[in-house]
Parts: C-alpha cells; sequence; structure tokens
C-alpha cells in the first residue's frame, strides 16, 4: 500500500496503514457465521431504532382501550397491550431506549475503568493496593443488588438506573485493563520508549492503552449485552424507567397480570430483549476471534 | 574525569530488594568510556551487564530494583543525582539504547516513520516535516532500503534484522554521545550478525559516538571493540584492550570463555564448558565469587575477596593468582 502511495502527506498514509490493521480484522471477522448473524441483528435493532419514529405504524402512547390485549393481527403485528396500544410501535421505541443505556452505560464504565485500571497497572504499589481493594469491595456484592441500592439512594428513573449500570461494570474493565497494563509495562518496547526519553504520561495514554484496546472491544460488547439485561431487570423491578417509556423490562413488568389471557404482551418484548442481548453476545465473539494477536502472523 | 571520557562509572551498585534481603547484581563496577571508542561488557547470562546499562539509563524496574551507590558521571554531572526530567531529556538525545529483541523492541501498533519521528520530537523542537526527512536520512544511513516506504510500514512487516536497523536509527537519529547496545545481535542469524555489526562500527566512525556493548559472544567482542571488561556475578573481574584479552587471558574465568568459543582451525572432540552456573546473586557472602568453578582455587580464594589490581598498563585483573605473584615479587 505504502508503495503505492509515496507522495502521499504521512498523517493520510498513516491512517490508511491503520485502516489495513481493521481491514484484516474485518475479513477473519467475516468468516465466522455466527458473528456476521450477531452483527445484522445488531444492526437491524440499531436502523430501528434510529428511525423508529419513521417506521412505527403507532406512537409509543396512543391508547385505544376499544382494541385492549388484541391478539397478533395484520393491523396490529405484534398484538396490543392492556391500553390498547400497538405493541411492535412500542417494542421498535423501546429498541432506542435498551440500546442508548447500553451504549452510554459500557462507554461510561469503559472510560472510568480504564483510567482507574490504567493507574492501578502502571504505578503500582499504593495506587493499585488502593484501586484494586476498591474494585474487589465493589465486586463482593451480587451486581444487580448493588445496581438497586444504587437506584435506591438516587432515585429511581432511567437516568439513574443507567448511571448504576454504569457504576456496577467499572471494576470489571478496570481489572480487565489493569491486568493488561502490566503485562504490557514489561513489553521491551515500553522499556525502548522510556529509553528514548518519553514522559509516563505519552507512554500510559499512546503506547499501552492503544495495545490493550483489543480486548475492551470485546469485554465492551459482551457487557453491552448485559448492561440491556441489567436496564430491563430494573425496569421490571420498577426502579428504571417510568410509564409511559416503552422501555422493554417494563413492558415485561406491565404485561405479567396477563400472562394467561393475552401471552403475546409478555412474550415480544421478551424476544426483543433476547434477540439484541443474543445479537451482542454472538458479535462480541466473533470480535475476540478477529481481534485475538494470536489469529495475526 | 579525565579530559577524553564521556562516560565515567565509579563503584556503581544496584541491588534487588526481595522480601526485605537486599540482593546485590551489580557490585561496584567502575570503568570509563572514552569519546569515540567501543568497549564491550562480557559476560555469562546473569552477571549484572544488563543490570549495567539500565543502571545507567536509570531505567533499573522499580521495585524491586535499586541504584543504591556509586557515580555515573555525563558532562560532568552525576547521572544517578540529577532529576528524572533531566535524566528524560539526556535519554535517547545523550545516551540511547538499543535492546535484545527487535521483535518485541517497536510498537505494534505504530508505523516505522510515526516511532521515529516521535523519538526526534521527543528532544527536538522541530517540525513535522523536518522530522520525517530526518528519519528518512537516518533509516538510508543505516542501510535500509526503500526508506521512504517503510515510513508507512508496521513492525510486523520487517524482519528482525530490518527492525534492529530501524532500532538502530531511531537510536542514533539524535545523535548521542554514547550508545548502549543490550545484545543488539543475540537474536540475530550470523550473516545479519555482522552486517549490524559493521553498520555498528561505521556509524562509530561516522558520528564519532560512543558504544558500549553488551553481550556474552566473543565473537561479536573481536569484531568491533577496542577494550572488554569482563563482569562475573556483578563485579569486573578483568579489563583490557581486546588483543590482551584474547591473547593474554589472565582470570581463570575469562580463560574458559575464551576456550569455550568454537574454533574452526583446532577441532576437539567436545568443546570446554566452564562447570557449574552463575551463582545466584547474592548467594556468596565472602571470598571470590568464582571461587566454586574456578580449577587453581585456593583457600585463600573462599577467605577474601581479591581486589581489582592493575598487573600491566590497562591490563586489570581481579585475582589471587596476580596478587600472588605481585607480592612475590
Amino acid at each position: 500500500m505504502a508503495e503505492l502511495a509515496p507522495n502521499k502527506a504521512p498523517e493520510t498514509a498513516i491512517r490508511g496503514a491503520r485502516f489495513l490493521l481493521w481491514l484484516e480484522a474485518w475479513k477473519s471477522f467475516k468468516k465466522n457465521k455466527l458473528a456476521v448473524v450477531g452483527l445484522i441483528i445488531v444492526l437491524i435493532f440499531v436502523f430501528l431504532a434510529v428511525f423508529a419514529p419513521v417506521i412505527t405504524p403507532e406512537g409509543i402512547n396512543e391508547q385505544k382501550l376499544a382494541e385492549r390485549l388484541q391478539p397478533p393481527s395484520s393491523e396490529h403485528w405484534l398484538g396490543t397491550d392492556d391500553f390498547g396500544r400497538d405493541i411492535l410501535s412500542r417494542i421498535i421505541h423501546g429498541a432506542r431506549i435498551s440500546l442508548w443505556v447500553g451504549f452510554v452505560s459500557v462507554i461510561g464504565s469503559i472510560v472510568v475503568g480504564c483510567f482507574l485500571g490504567i493507574l492501578a497497572g502502571y504505578y503500582g504499589r499504593w495506587v493499585d493496593t488502593l484501586i484494586s481493594r476498591f474494585f474487589d469491595i465493589m465486586l463482593a456484592f451480587p451486581s444487580m443488588l448493588l445496581a438497586i441500592a444504587i437506584v435506591a439512594v438516587l432515585g429511581p428513573s432511567l437516568r439513574n438506573a443507567l448511571i448504576a449500570i454504569a457504576i456496577i461494570n467499572v471494576p470489571n474493565f478496570g481489572r480487565l485493563i489493569r491486568s493488561k497494563v502490566l503485562s504490557i509495562k514489561q513489553e521491551e518496547y515500553i522499556t525502548a520508549a522510556k529509553a528514548i526519553g518519553m514522559r509516563d504520561r505519552r507512554i500510559l495514554f499512546h503506547h499501552i492503552l492503544p495495545n490493550s484496546m483489543a480486548p475492551i472491544i470485546v469485554q465492551g460488547t459482551l457487557a453491552i449485552a448485559t448492561a440491556i439485561i441489567e436496564a430491563a431487570a430494573l425496569g421490571f423491578l420498577g426502579l428504571g424507567a417510568e410509564p409511559p417509556t416503552p422501555e422493554w423490562g417494563k413492558m415485561l413488568a406491565d404485561s405479567k397480570d396477563y400472562l394467561v389471557q393475552a401471552p403475546w404482551t409478555m412474550f415480544f418484548p421478551g424476544i426483543a430483549i433476547m434477540l439484541t442481548v443474543l445479537g451482542f453476545n454472538l458479535m462480541g465473539d466473533g470480535l475476540r476471534d478477529a481481534l485475538d494477536p494470536r489469529m495475526k502472523n | 574525569m579525565s579530559e577524553s571520557s564521556v562516560l565515567q562509572v565509579n563503584g556503581l551498585k544496584t541491588s534487588f530488594f526481595m522480601d526485605k534481603t537486599e540482593v546485590p547484581a551489580v557490585d561496584h563496577v567502575d570503568f570509563d568510556l572514552k569519546q569515540g571508542e567501543i568497549i564491550a561488557i562480557v559476560g555469562e547470562s546473569g552477571c549484572g551487564k544488563s543490570v549495567t546499562s539500565l543502571s545507567i539509563m536509570g531505567l533499573v524496574p522499580h521495585p524491586p530494583g535499586k541504584v543504591v551507590g556509586g557515580e555515573v558521571f555525563f558532562n560532568d554531572e552525576d547521572l544517578l543525582k540529577v532529576s528524572e526530567s533531566k535524566m528524560r531529556d539526556i535519554r535517547g538525545n545523550e545516551i540511547a539504547m538499543i535492546f535484545q529483541e527487535p521483535m518485541t523492541s517497536l510498537n505494534p501498533l505504530f508505523t516505522i516513520g510515526n516511532q521515529i519521528t516521535e523519538a526526534i520530537l521527543i528532544h527536538r523542537k522541530w517540525s513535522k516535516k523536518q522530522a520525517k526527512a530526518k528519519a528518512i536520512e537516518y533509516l538510508k544511513l543505516v542501510g535500509l532500503p526503500r526508506a521512504e516506504a517503510l515510513m508507512n510500514e508496521y513492525p510486523h512487516q520487517l524482519s528482525g534484522g530490518m527492525r534492529q536497523r530501524v532500532m538502530i536509527a531511531m537510536a542514533m537519529v539524535c545523535e548521542p554521545k554514547v550508545l548502549i547496545a543490550d545484545e543488539p545481535t543475540t537474536a540475530l542469524d550470523v550473516t545479519i550478525q555482522s552486517q549490524i555489526l559493521a553498520l555498528m562500527k561505521r556509524l562509530n566512525q561516522k558520528l564519532n559516538t560512543s558504544i558500549i556493548l553488551i553481550t556474552h559472544d566473543l565473537g561479536v567482542v573481536s569484531e568491533i571493540c577496542e577494550r572488554v571488561i569482563v563482569m562475573y556475578a556483578g563485579k569486573i573481574v578483568e579489563e583490557a584492550d581486546v588483543k590482551t584479552i584474547f591473547e593474554h587471558p589472565e582470570h581463570p574465568y575469562t580463560k574458559g570463555l575464551i576456550q569455550s568459543v568454537p574454533d574452526i582451525r583446532n577441532k576437539k572432540e567436545r568443546l570446554y564448558s566452564i562447570p557449574g552456573n552463575v551463582p545466584i546473586p547474592g548467594s556468596i557472602k565472602k571470598g571470590c565469587r568464582f571461587a566454586d568453578r574456578c580449577e587453581f582455587v585456593m583457600d585463600r580464594c573462599r577467605e577474601k575477596t581479591p581486589e581489582l589490581i592493575s598487573i600491566e598498563g590497562d591490563h586489570k585483573v581481579r585475582c589471587f593468582l596476580h596478587q600472588e605473584s605481585e607480592e612475590q615479587n
């Protein structure tokens, strides 16, 4: 590639070469059929979430009491709930909420977790002890219980559920990046970077962090799946979204009284949760294989 | 500090602290390096060669390691006492280092060009364009073909020998006064080894850079070095110019090392090897550290530690065999 473009400015050429690196990963990702299925599922939900207002047949809160608890039909593909609202429309709008919670909470966990993990791994000694014990304490609680406790303190709302989910996932990322930093800082290129007089901060953020990104991306994808489940669980318990927000967990909780009469009210939100989680998990597994350095030559 | 020396090491002592016990890895090492000189530090694995070089650079992994004593004079300053930010200015700029494993000494995520220009821009307030031109100039200087194209390539696209050349280019690009090469050819095959050595010799002559070559390979030593320091278990046991070391080695350890080099003119059934291993650092409390492996061991070797004495001009040796002969005279 470099031979083809000797006259390019160095920055563009470097960016092009990095793009090649991702192309390699994409090629090996593509070979994994299940991972591609996962990616397609995720893309479908992302598409639904982005274009929700355009593609949904009805709004999220159009109550038609005459049409309550109707089974799936050509008019309401997935039936209606106890207020006569179209379940398909609510699920599509729900995708917005679940994906939003999933992405934002995981990004929050990654930022905080990476920062703490890098400090712990690179500086070691008392910094490491302090941060690692803090993680240990957090991991000692069952994560769901901790999330419930945090929401109980902050007050139930979708935003607070998101914050709680972000907090409980911090130690997972922190530990992951700490272990990665511990192994990378032993690498000879880090000593070599020090030997050319590089500053600690630059070594941390320009050499150690990018080299520990692959497992973070994989773990992040898988964590989005768990975050979606956790958001649904908090919603189910009434600690997440407020009505009439079409949050999937909340929809499950609202429909549990009609389980016998109208099983579709519960079935379809459940399927939606399952499919997104499955999609992210398949994609995460595929990414793990694609980004595994041992697979490269 | 004598007129022509660029680097002077006095009584350097570096220890590792394991479970509160102090294990000296480098024990009172003294030497000086003259302008434009190539010296070799030779010894088996684990005898303190690499720790010596890391101590000079201030890069001893801490914890558990720590420089506990001595002085390293460079430009009339003791490097062991200067601030970390001052030390950063010296590293790479005035004293550079290259490492044993060219396969892992480059960051796999960045291009060659990126890494060399970064090395320049740390120490020089140049524009990116200037730095890039300089990087290409040095890639050419170390004998790499198609330097411009290489700038955009990743380390995994290069062979070991090419990567070591890149490392040398990166180390030399700020024109340091001293280059420390820690086993630069150990991981390379023989033909590449001699090319890399020739390159270092050429750079030494062209840029007048002093080189400390750390190696366990006496073949490498004989090829390019002027003076040799033989280390054993953290101490210097013999020091002389390269000719003397090969023709009249005086310390039993040096003799053993030289005998262990295969010689094509003199095919023996079995290659000589020094019996035993380097003692675990800190395990020998008194006496000569080589005593247990020495064929000429005497009672006093186990009692007292011999001093490093000069036996003829610059030829110094740490052995009672020679102290005795001096005392008898």
